[in-house]
């Protein structure tokens, strides 16, 4: 059904029930986000797509549109309210760019400068996380984890579609684990999916390394905000 | 053990949704889940071990190593700490022998900190295993820990008389009910079930939802949904298969109502899921139950059984084409599962962690199909409705907010127990019936509530658009530091998140830091500013009611009690920022200094 929103004030025609992050990016509006990846069922986790949907936050990812939406993006509440939750994963891991095999494919890096993030506003932690490197091709450096689940969702073993990535704890004492046996049952192409679909650099495949010159990095190439648009990711 | 896990899993048909209930039986057997076990279900079900552990590791009572014969869980609540928590907490560690969150050195005692079990009307309180002890004196402590090394089970102990665990007594026993303030809606003694059920299976499923709809109930868990419009939804899906849910989990710090109506009128719950069941088309019904109810899980189940003795549940109820029964489901200790969704989760076996809405349950709910979840009281309250009709119902209450509801208070007053209000009554109404004086603040909805000032607020007034209480009351005199439990509040959230998303996970730790610098008294303006700034955030951006919720006690008492904030903040006399703290900022380098020496010798 075709419908009508408003985006910032510019009428949208769209069909009802399409997530609002989509139609947004589908009519140039860049909006950052984290755990959402075009195409697959969204996991509503890291909540850096939210905006103002007639008048309350809600994540762009998780609404579906209808007609009559009134949506402000390019609010300063809102971007501020974005920009927080971007600082907040900073200080709640320990993220450090420079020594980062993830640096300069990194979501999260990227996102940060697309908010305009300098520092964070909320203290850092440095929580010390055991990091487990146990598995053949895969390393787990879970300082960086932002607990995003898209690993736990759309990585699975490959016969039996059991779980290779989960979540331990709950809470702030939450852990990300690998399961061994089955992760060594990984191809070299799917421990690259893996890395590839990690937002930063917590699963990183082993043999990768720092692959790419400065310069000549994914997001140097051409930013997340040119592919989003693109409807690339 | 492993021809047993066999045998647990035969009996659920190896079925993985009832993963909670596997990993309670393996728990109830081995007192904790080992890894031996775990890779025996995963093996058995085709998970992954790590699977199985994401779903056990989730849930409070579920150890994953030796936590003692027999395990003791302290409720560390507000409430209980201004009733002698402290003591009862020093008894048990001086008399188990081992500090909280350890085993004793004969692995005969584990004991565990845990939040709210609903006794709040008579704390401090304690779980040993499936039994709980209220009103605990040191004596108390000394007397039961003492038996239990002589050989007594904390069974026979709390259970002296030896009454099944079928029979109410087991329960009244053990604890007391409370009520101190009934009314025409709850508790009755003269409800004839059958007639009700023949009457219902005489109309149309329309005709029930209708009833529902017009006497205007809403939804008492503490969301306020119109009851009837739920399950007109549901109803209006098509499909085979859906399902009843009774949320009976009840997490919320002060609320205990829903324990009191599942001991006095369990059936009222039963005869309400049946008229939702037959209104919207179900056969199945659950009762997510908390685990700190244990102890009257055995009673409800005799009373299930009562009903289907008498033709009120199972196939062809009283002779009709009408199937419906109901199962009880136990929780294993997550405030979070108060959520339906993070409910359905857990019914499910899964971690419970709130999903995306939408779908919404009545859409899309347990196993994926159409389900109706209500609170306890809830249900109960329609099983009136059905029988009375809708203006009756509507005799109650206010125009808007229709009905009476259940009241849990504690606290500081002299009457605390179970309070039927009607909706429309003021707060200083609710004050003087329970003998509160002196009141200084008055927790309403429990820590997610709303925290409020007789003084300005006495002439509020309970009704969804006002004073929309969840049923928890929590009343505090001006002795108390209300400091102290927007702190202690902020723990409880901390320990509760399910850490699915950001906001709720990260930022409930920083909140708490916050409280902290100003509880020790090193907070500035600024960190008052940040609270607010920060609060809103959470509250904004979080994924579910948890994180929606979770600032309130600080925002609210921020906004009602400031001067018990001005007063604690540090004096800033030179440009060094207070909360800094100059030895754990280099103690880092000390201590690695140190060991690096420690190491060269």
């Amino acid at each position: 059904m075709s419908i009508k929103i408003t985006i910032d004030g510019k009428e949208i025609e769209t069909q009802a029930g399409e997530a609002l992050i989509n139609v947004a990016a589908d009519n140039g509006i860049f909006i950052p986000r984290l755990c959402y990846m075009r195409g697959k069922p969204c996991l509503g986790t890291c909540r850096v797509c939210s905006v103002k949907v007639n008048g309350w936050m809600a994540a762009s990812c998780a609404t579906p549109v209808y007609d009559g939406m009134n949506v402000e993006v390019d609010d300063p509440e809102v971007k501020d309210m974005q920009k927080a939750l971007v600082e907040n994963l900073f200080s709640e891991g320990t993220h450090n760019c420079p020594s980062c095999e993830k640096s300069g494919r990194c979501d999260l890096q990227a996102i940060a400068y697309e908010t305009d993030m300098m520092v964070s506003r909320f203290p850092y932690r440095f929580t010390e996380r055991k990091r487990d490197n146990a598995a053949e091709l895969i390393w787990l450096e879970r300082d960086r984890c932002i607990f995003c689940q898209l690993c736990v969702h759309y990585i699975r073993d490959e016969k039996t579609g059991q779980k290779i990535f989960s979540i331990s704890g709950r809470g702030p004492s939450s852990q990300i684990e690998i399961d061994k046996t089955l992760a060594d049952k990984m191809t070299k192409e799917q421990a690259r999916e893996a890395s590839d679909i990690c937002p930063v650099g917590c699963i990183i495949d082993k043999e990768r390394g720092f692959d790419h010159a400065i310069g000549v990095r994914k997001y140097e190439i051409s930013s997340i905000r040119e592919r989003i648009l693109k409807g690339e990711q | 053990m492993i021809a047993e896990v066999q045998k647990i899993l035969e009996s659920y048909q190896f079925n993985k949704t009832r993963m909670m209930d596997i990993l309670w039986d393996v728990h109830n057997k081995n007192g904790y889940i080992s890894d031996d076990v775990v890779d025996e279900i995963a093996r058995s079900l085709n998970m992954s071990p790590l699977d199985i552990k994401e779903t056990a590791s989730f849930y409070h009572f579920f150890h994953d190593k030796p936590a003692g014969q027999y395990q003791i869980y302290l409720a560390d609540t507000v409430i209980g700490k201004m009733n002698g928590y402290y003591d009862a907490r020093e008894a048990l560690i001086e008399e188990v022998g081992c500090v909280f969150n350890n085993v004793s050195e004969d692995e005969k005692f584990g004991l565990f900190d845990t939040n709210c079990i609903g006794l709040s009307d008579q704390e401090p309180a304690m779980m040993i295993d499936k039994v709980v002890f209220t009103q605990l004196t040191p004596e108390d402590i000394k007397e039961i820990i003492s038996e239990i090394r002589e050989g007594k089970t904390p069974e026979e102990i709390a259970n002296p008389n030896g009454h099944s665990r079928k029979d109410v007594a087991y329960i009244d026993g053990m604890v007391s009910t409370n009520i101190q303030r009934t009314g025409p809606v709850f508790f009755r003694k003269d409800r004839n079930y059958r007639a009700l059920i023949m009457k219902m299976l005489g109309t149309y499923p329309g005709e029930v939802i209708e009833i529902v709809q017009n006497s205007n109930i809403r939804g008492r868990g503490g969301a306020g949904f119109p009851t009837g419009l739920k399950w007109k939804l549901c109803s209006e899906v098509e499909t085979d298969e859906k399902y009843v849910i009774c949320n009976a989990d009840e997490g919320e710090p002060g609320t205990f109502k829903d324990r009191v109506i599942l001991t006095r009128s369990p059936k009222d719950v039963f005869m309400g899921m049946i008229a939702c069941a037959y209104s919207i088309g179900s056969k199945v019904g659950i009762i997510y139950l908390r685990a700190e109810y244990w102890y009257i899980k055995e009673y409800l189940e005799a009373q299930l059984e009562e009903m289907r003795h008498d033709g009120l549940l199972g196939e062809k109820i009283l002779g009709q084409e009408f199937d419906f029964d109901i199962r009880i489901q136990m929780g294993a200790g997550a405030y979070v599962c108060g959520d339906e969704t993070a409910l359905i989760e857990s019914c499910e076996g899964k971690r419970g962690a709130p999903r995306l809405k939408p779908p919404y349950p009545v859409q899309e709910g347990y196993l994926g199909k159409p389900t109706i979840i209500n609170n306890v009281e809830t249900f109960a309250a329609v099983s009136r409705i059905v029988t009375k009709g809708a203006d009756w119902y509507k005799s109650f209450g206010t125009e808007k907010s229709t009905g009476t509801r259940l009241l849990s208070v504690s606290g500081d007053c002299d009457y605390p127990g179970i309070y039927r209000i009607e909706w429309g009554i003021t707060l200083n109404e609710v004050l003087r019936m329970i003998g509160a004086k002196d009141t200084q603040a008055v927790q309403v909805s429990g820590p997610s509530g709303e925290c409020v000032n007789p003084w300005q607020d006495g002439e509020r007034i309970f009704c969804y658009s006002d004073l929309s209480c969840n049923g928890s009351l929590m009343i505090f005199n001006n002795s108390r530091d209300m400091l102290d439990v927007v702190k202690d509040y902020m723990e409880f959230f901390v320990d509760e998140s399910c850490g699915t998303c950001s906001p709720c996970r990260s930022g409930n730790v920083d909140l708490l830091h916050k409280i902290n610098l100003v509880v020790d008294g090193k907070a500035t303006q600024k960190d008052l500013d940040e609270i607010v700034s920060w609060g809103n955030i959470i509250k904004s951006t979080s994924r579910c009611g948890l994180g929606m919720s979770s600032p309130n006690s600080l925002l609210n008492t921020l906004i009602k009690f400031p001067k018990i904030y001005k007063r604690k903040l540090a004096k800033v006399t030179d440009m060094v920022n207070p909360s800094f703290d100059m030895h754990a900022a280099t103690s880092v380098h000390e201590n690695l200094y140190k060991k690096l020496q420690e190491e060269a010798k």
